[in-house]
């Protein structure tokens, strides 16, 4: 009887740990199953780093304010930037200095960097869109754009693009790699 | 002589930050050539004209050979801001964040709180595709409307920065012709969403930034 007993309670134990096996494996099953195991996306996000329109932290910012450039919210940064981006671009291209001068766009200093100091990409949802193409101005930002030498024209170019030609373009007018017309448009790796 | 002496301290610490810095590559203290640290983004009508493509490059000037260890960072979250209003304040997101691998999108959404701080917005439709290993063909996934990528890119920026830098410190009086591209022959990792524009109002003219977030 005893025996019997001793076979019962390790029968028992089988199962149990059969079941217990059994659900170990289920678990595993869940696991498999995207639907059912969503992965953990709880907790606050802070905000570390912010763009808009390209070279716009790098070139009008002070070194000492780029880390509060990008945890300014752009609704504020025209407030808090304009006229410190001022002062940077007068120090870059004086000619801003003089009565009356702007760029190819018709702007003057403050008026431009009133424009850039709100970091923010214009994008157009009724054709083409480009940083610049000669007719469109700011209704995008498209990957072979030239956008540098865009800038380098609206700084120092002068009212029609002319004023000093050996510092308005960089003379690198395409990337190293073509790209593609179709998704995901970027080149391969190197 | 002490003044010219503080002036041309200023002078250098300028042209070191103008050195370090492109596009919006490694453009300021807290986040250079950390993850988070975004180098670029695009905002462009799709091959499809009834769509937009957002496009977010971070870690720059990745070497080949550092690329294939290089990963997204699962605490870093890469926020698309869409401001369909004209205040500057973003009506709309769309969140990418990676998990084991992939890359989850959701959105495009009204987000819960707008500005610095965020939540991942996962009651808003989500997306996924498994990022894209280097070496591989890109990977691309079409969810919700939305056609996703996510992996390692050939850098499409552009410009002799070494030049540019050369200027300001005053060893040269203008770029070269031709100039030499500081970024040829490097990577990032790069993020791509093509959106049909109904879902962003459909016409007229949108504000667009994008924001990259830390879990806290």
């Amino acid at each position: 009887m005893k025996t019997i007993l001793n076979i019962k309670n390790i029968v028992a134990v089988l199962l149990i740990s059969g079941l217990a096996f059994n659900c170990s494996n289920d678990d595993d099953m869940n696991d498999v199953m995207p639907m059912q195991s969503s992965p953990d996306f709880s907790g606050t996000y802070m905000q570390q780093d912010q763009m808009g329109r390209p070279a716009v932290n790098t070139v009008f910012v002070s070194p000492s304010s780029k880390d509060m450039f990008n945890v300014t919210t752009p609704s504020q940064q025209g407030d808090a930037f304009q006229s410190m981006f001022q002062t940077n671009l007068m120090a870059l291209s004086p000619a801003y200095a003089n009565p009356g001068d702007a760029n190819a766009l018709g702007l003057d200093a403050a008026t431009f960097t009133g424009l850039l100091a709100t970091d923010v990409l214009n994008l157009s949802l009724d054709g083409t869109t480009t940083f610049y193409d000669g007719t469109n101005v700011l209704t995008g930002r498209a990957l072979a754009d030239d956008v540098i030498t865009v800038e380098l024209l609206l700084i120092f170019g002068g009212e029609d693009f002319s004023e000093n030609p050996q510092l308005s373009n960089d003379n690198v007018d395409a990337n190293d790699k073509p790209f593609s017309a179709s998704f995901p448009y970027l080149a391969s790796a190197w | 002589m002490k003044k010219m002496k503080v002036l041309l301290g200023i002078g250098a610490i300028a042209v070191a930050g103008f050195f370090m810095v492109a596009a919006d590559h490694i453009d300021a203290p807290a986040v250079q050539g950390g993850t988070s640290d975004i180098t670029d983004f695009y905002a462009f009508q799709g091959q499809n004209t009834n769509n937009v493509v957002f496009v977010a490059n971070v870690q720059g000037l990745l070497s080949p050979s550092a690329t294939a260890d290089a990963s997204f960072d699962e605490n870093v979250m890469i926020e698309f801001n869409i401001d369909t209003t004209g205040d500057n304040v973003e009506d709309l997101v769309i969140q990418a964040i990676p998990r084991d691998g992939k890359m989850y999108f959701f959105g495009p959404t009204t987000p819960g709180s707008v500005g610095l701080n965020s939540s991942v917005e996962t009651s808003a439709p989500q997306s996924m595709v498994e990022v894209t290993p280097y070496g591989s063909n890109a990977i691309v996934k079409e969810s919700n409307g939305l056609k996703i990528f996510a992996g390692p890119r050939d850098d499409p920026f552009f410009m002799d920065f070494a030049q540019y830098g050369e200027i300001l410190a005053g060893n040269a009086t203008g770029f070269n012709n031709p100039g030499s591209d500081t970024f040829a022959g490097t990577n990032v990792m790069s993020i791509v969403v093509e959106v049909p524009k109904v879902m962003l109002g459909g016409s007229g003219t949108v504000n667009t930034w994008v924001e990259s977030k830390r879990k806290q």
